[in-house]
């Protein structure tokens, strides 16, 4: 699976909140929470980000609260994919299970700058920076993990597992 | 292969059919309880539907608890609980809490003896990790996954590596689990647990009561660990008793377990903490934090709305009054607690310090409601985050402390150790 898309760039630490205000949380509709994805950390984002576009952060990406609030609003923003130095355990899991895919990369967090057009490869954890003409290796994503992806999160995936029982 | 294992390790292996396991296997692991709050329950209930589960694995293992938008706080909040309950009913769920029945879901949950030691509990919120206190391993997981649990009873885990923190010494006057886990987490930092269970022991831990221990364990989530344990004692069982609504089992790690770290602190250099903002690791002692004017003390949450909490900010509210500066907010985090403190008289000293009191709720915590900060307002809160807006205004700022220190800095206006207020030992 390969994407491509320009990058946004945020800093360690970001948390849930961060990411989705609580004041938010009274309903849980994707199109409305991306209205107010990372408002208080940059109040335009949510109006200049596009479909496609590619997150890279600090360490310890989506902290906090389990809201999976957080994941659905950037998905539902366009982000296709977050590339860190390390997530939130509770992000982690909550991404990959609506189907939004994480890579972590030390050397790719520091060395990708805003606004850069990089390419990622899924199942190989490759990341190439296209502005920059660099290359960098992620953490291969766990073949459990992609195969959740393939199938567009947990839910489609378990549905297509009862299907296959039922047979 | 047999090896020596931890507590956590041990309590996962009784869940997988396993004799043995090891950090970084991946389990299929058998679930004694799922939870799910008003947030978290309508996208987990979606799922459920969606995955086309017609039945939850089990009635009495479903807990549903309306506690962060209730009493429902504007419209949309009254609809998101409305899904919870006409989930519950047409499940005939034993375990749902309408409100007057209720409380923040990890004080309500231990208190009604709803998880127990040696048992393995999943929750949608963050703070589930709190039940490990009783020696189970408890985790907080998403909406999505915990839909799943409820149709399936079970979810895969990795098992984690264990921290051991040991905490020795003689406890200072107006030092609770509060600030032993505020010292840690400043030790550490905000992931310096990230995906490890943190196994909490040593002698000054078993002399804690449950309270204080739910507090340490409530709090792993903020250095970004899986789950906190503790090993069950003369306390727990004490605790568990007439409560437990299961039998239960008492695991121990062997002697010989391996852990990634160990690392001790001695109890008697830690003086009240205080976390500035906006990262619960920003930790200081409060005699070091310098004179910082407060808006808003908020008293409460699944971090400090025990009992004990309330008792111990009476102790500095009685017969003083709240600085004329300043709002204190003071939430009972249960119907029990809160009927309970107004048995001890501990509500007619607050009320007559100028204090609010609310029903259970999470309310400003996460703020929500029944308490938020306006832009440029500084709070002093005993909850558990105090990241940026957090309580409100993303111009806004939290501190976060034991509820000693919160009940001084209510009378002084302004951050203060417990002994300016009162000069008795805590
Ligand atoms: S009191 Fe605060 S931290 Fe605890 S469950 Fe409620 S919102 Fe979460």
């Amino acid at each position: 699976m390969k994407l491509e898309g320009r990058v946004w760039k945020f800093g360690s630490d970001i948390d849930t909140d961060a990411i989705i205000p609580a004041r938010y949380l009274n309903q849980s509709d994707p199109k409305e929470l991306a209205k107010h994805v990372m408002e208080d950390e940059r109040p335009s984002f949510s109006k200049d980000v596009r479909r496609g576009d590619i997150l890279v952060a600090g360490k310890n990406f989506g902290c906090g609260s389990s809201r999976e609030h957080a994941p659905l609003a950037l998905k539902a923003a366009g982000i296709s994919c977050i590339i860190a130095k390390s997530f939130a355990r509770i992000f982690f899991r909550n991404a990959f299970n609506i189907g939004l895919p994480l890579l972590e990369s030390q050397e790719a967090s520091e060395a990708i700058e805003e606004g850069d057009r990089i390419q990622v490869d899924l199942s190989t954890g490759e990341i190439y920076d296209l502005t920059k003409k660099k290359r960098f290796l992620s953490k291969p994503i766990p073949p459990f993990m992609q195969e959740l992806l393939r199938d567009g999160g947990l839910i489609p995936h378990l549905r297509k597992k009862t299907i296959k029982h039922k047979q | 292969m047999a090896h020596p294992m931890t507590l956590t390790e041990k309590l996962l292996a009784s869940h997988s059919r396993r004799k043995w396991v090891s950090p970084g296997e991946i389990l299929d692991v058998r679930v004694d309880l799922v939870l799910a709050n008003d947030i978290t329950a309508p996208l987990a209930i979606e799922a459920f539907r969606e995955i086309g589960a017609k039945r939850v694995f089990h009635r009495d293992r479903v807990v549903l608890v309306p506690d962060h938008f209730a009493p429902a706080k504007d419209i949309l909040s009254a609809e998101q609980c409305k899904v919870m309950r006409e989930f519950a009913k047409a499940q005939r769920l034993p375990h749902y809490f309408e409100i007057g029945k209720c409380g923040i879901e990890h004080v309500l949950l231990p208190e009604k003896g709803l998880v127990n030691p040696g048992e393995v509990i999943i929750g949608a919120d963050s703070h589930t990790c709190t039940y490990g206190a009783l020696g189970a391993f408890s985790t907080g997981v998403g909406s999505t996954e915990l839909g799943a649990a409820m149709a399936t009873g079970r979810i895969w885990l990795r098992v984690p590596e264990t921290i051991k923190f040991i905490y020795y010494g003689k406890l200072r006057p107006w030092v609770s689990g509060k600030d032993l886990i505020l010292a840690t987490i400043g030790a550490i930092g905000v992931d310096g647990a990230l995906y490890r269970a943190m196994e909490f022991s040593g002698e000054t831990v078993h002399e804690l009561s449950m309270a204080s221990r739910f507090t340490i364990c409530n709090m792993v989530i903020e250095a970004g660990g899986k789950n906190g344990v503790i090993e069950p004692d003369e306390v727990t069982l004490q605790f568990v008793k007439g409560r437990a609504q299961r039998p239960y089992r008492i695991f121990r790690s062997d002697p010989k377990a391996r852990y990634e770290q160990v690392m001790e602190f001695d109890v008697s250099r830690i003086g009240p903490q205080v976390a500035l903002p906006h990262l619960p690791s920003n930790v200081k002692d409060v005699r070091e934090v310098g004179s910082v004017e407060i808006d808003q003390v908020v008293i409460g949450s699944c971090t400090n709305g025990h009992l004990e909490d309330l008792r111990v900010a009476a102790k500095i509210l009685r017969g003083k009054k709240v600085a004329s500066t300043l709002r204190l907010i003071i939430i009972p985090a249960t119907q029990e607690i809160y009927r309970q403190a107004l048995k001890e008289g501990l509500i007619e000293v607050f009320l007559s310090s100028g204090a609010v009191v609310s029903p259970p709720t999470c309310g400003p915590c996460l703020g929500g409601y029944m308490g938020i900060l306006a832009a440029g307002e500084r709070a002093l809160a005993t909850t558990n985050r105090n990241f940026k807006g957090r309580m409100g205004h993303p111009e806004s700022e939290v501190y976060l402390s034991g509820p000693a220190v919160a009940a001084a800095s209510a009378v002084k206006g302004r951050i203060a150790h417990p002994e300016e207020v009162l000069r008795s030992r805590g």
